[in-house]
């Protein structure tokens, strides 16, 4: 299968990158010989991954992620290892505990999160494709932030098999490119059943781009260019509808009244969640050692204290309390309530339109250090985490600049309908670059 | 309001140390972000309503699996083909 190689060497002044593969091995196929990155918490069998996080410095997955062995059989090459915000777990990829990659459209500010370093290596012209998670915004934030597109699927159209889970019932994998017909075609390779992934659907993907949306119906939610997000921001996307309108698409105004907790929801889940799934790095299988001297607890205590970052701990403290006896009503359930909430303002105004568009992101990317509260650093996820909470495809491609950052346009689509969300963002992608 | 005792429980409960020095600062970002999450006060509704999906089961046969030095290749603490660990009791 892997009968040539490149030579993959690049000048990585952006700290995209955590491994860098020199000689990458490929075969031939639909990627043949295609340089594609992979985010740091994707299982890459032979090559490092350590989730952006000390925990894991060292482990090397004895297996393949699904969606890699998916990129192997179909000629790509592995060309490395992306830096990202530690599990996941940020905005900004500052969160990293290799130190965070900067923007490369200004070097001062972050490339956003938390797969920032694949959108800097697609953004700088490292390599033409990578993969990303995304949980709240992960793939579609660091997308805007750079210039770049990258598509969060319908929850269960690509294999989460060989991810390092973070919050399983959020997260996605999805392809980030420079362009749409880019990230439809790494997605006709990365998606389909898997039956080591429970929540693996058979939908496979095959679908070619087409720029044709006359007569589709975009619904553009009031709280989509309200309070909190950046006036020139909602210009620039709102520039952009407009143009769609011209392509022959209609726009009807709707409102989301869920998105008034939709954060917290958000974040009450994805912790919850966290706290469970990262109970496993106790440096005991994998990652630093454990000293097997000491008690379990004060073992176990020690390799966490000294080896996950501070964003990590807080997540996982959030996550226990939320579940822990006597808030578990107040918290988590009430979070699954407002889950359904969110589903059902969705699925009414699908009814009524075929896709819904507006910023991607509430503002351009922040400097560096900018966002020093966690809580100032969540409300920026305010625009994506709706469609993870829905299960919903979405997809984030520039549409203009603010300052000279690049600014985010975002389609959401119904369940398993990313086919159309591709055509509105090539139907746009098509018509600016005329 | 949680207070740094109930914080110090917490990163007690998730195996997750905590320096006394850092314990006042994690505890008021604590509760700046349960105070955000207050708003789920507000929620009304049914919670999550059955669905058309089912647990996906399949039988318990064996199947091949990884090799167990392969397995073992990660950990830091071996004997004798297992992997060591700290005393549980």
């Amino acid at each position: 299968m892997a009968a040539h190689e490149i030579t993959f060497d690049p000048d990585d002044r952006y700290n995209a990158f955590l491994t860098t593969c020199k000689k990458a091995p490929h075969g031939d196929g639909k990627l043949g010989g295609i340089a594609v990155a992979v985010k740091d918490n994707i299982s890459t069998r032979g090559i490092e991954t350590t989730c952006g996080s000390k925990i894991l410095k060292g482990y090397i997955p004895p297996y393949d992620a699904h969606v890699v062995g998916l990129l192997r059989q179909s000629g790509a090459a592995i060309a490395g290892k992306t830096n990202m915000d530690e599990f996941g777990m940020g905005t900004t990829t500052e969160n990293s505990a290799f130190g965070p990659t900067l923007n490369p459209c200004d070097t001062t500010r972050v490339p956003g999160g938390s797969s920032g370093g694949s959108a800097a290596a697609v953004a700088a012209g490292m390599v033409r494709m990578a993969l990303g998670t995304d949980t709240g915004g992960s793939i579609r934030c660091p997308a805007a932030f750079c210039g770049i597109v990258g598509l969060k699927p319908t929850y269960g159209r690509v294999s989460r098999y060989g991810l390092i889970a973070y919050a399983n019932s959020l997260e996605q994998i999805g392809p980030m490119a420079r362009n749409v017909s880019d990230v439809s075609l790494l997605m006709q390779v990365i998606s389909g059943h898997d039956r080591r992934d429970t929540t693996s659907y058979t939908r496979p993907y095959t679908h070619t781009p087409s720029p044709d949306i006359k007569g589709i119906k975009i619904g553009v939610p009031q709280e989509y260019f309200g309070a909190g997000v950046d006036r020139n921001v909602a210009e620039v996307t709102k520039r952009a509808i407009f143009r769609l309108e011209e392509l022959g698409a209609t726009t009807v105004p709707c409102s989301i009244p869920s998105m008034e907790y939709a954060l917290a929801a958000y974040y009450v889940t994805c912790t919850s969640e966290a706290s469970s799934n990262l109970a496993r790095f106790d440096g005991v299988r994998y990652g630093p050692a454990a000293d097997t001297k000491k008690s379990w607890h004060d073992a176990y205590r020690e390799v966490r204290e000294a080896n996950f970052g501070t964003e990590v701990r807080r997540r996982i403290m959030l996550g226990t309390f939320a579940l822990s006896s006597g808030y578990y009503g107040k918290y988590y359930a009430k979070a699954q309530v407002a889950r359904q909430n969110i589903k059902q303002d969705f699925s009414r105004i699908f009814s009524e339109v075929d896709v819904i568009a507006g910023p991607t992101m509430p503002t351009i990317a922040f400097k560096l250090g900018e966002k020093s509260d966690p809580l100032s650093m969540y409300l920026a996820d305010i625009l994506t985490v709706p469609a993870n909470l829905a299960g919903i495809p979405a997809i984030s491609l520039p549409c203009g600049k603010v300052e000279g950052m690049p600014v985010g346009l975002q389609i959401m689509g119904k369940p398993f309908e990313d086919e159309r969300v591709i055509d509105v963002a090539c139907a746009y992608e098509q018509a600016v670059s005329q | 309001m949680v207070t740094e005792k109930e914080v110090q429980h917490i990163a007690g409960l998730a195996d997750i140390g905590i320096d006394t020095g850092e314990l006042g600062a994690f505890t008021s970002r604590f509760n700046e972000i349960l105070d955000y999450f207050d708003v789920l006060d507000r929620v009304q509704g049914e919670g999550p309503a059955s669905c058309d999906l089912s647990n996906v089961m399949r039988e318990d046969i064996v199947e091949p699996s990884l090799p167990q030095e392969e397995v073992l290749k990660n950990a830091a603490a071996q004997e004798d083909g297992f992997i060591k660990a700290p005393r549980v009791m």
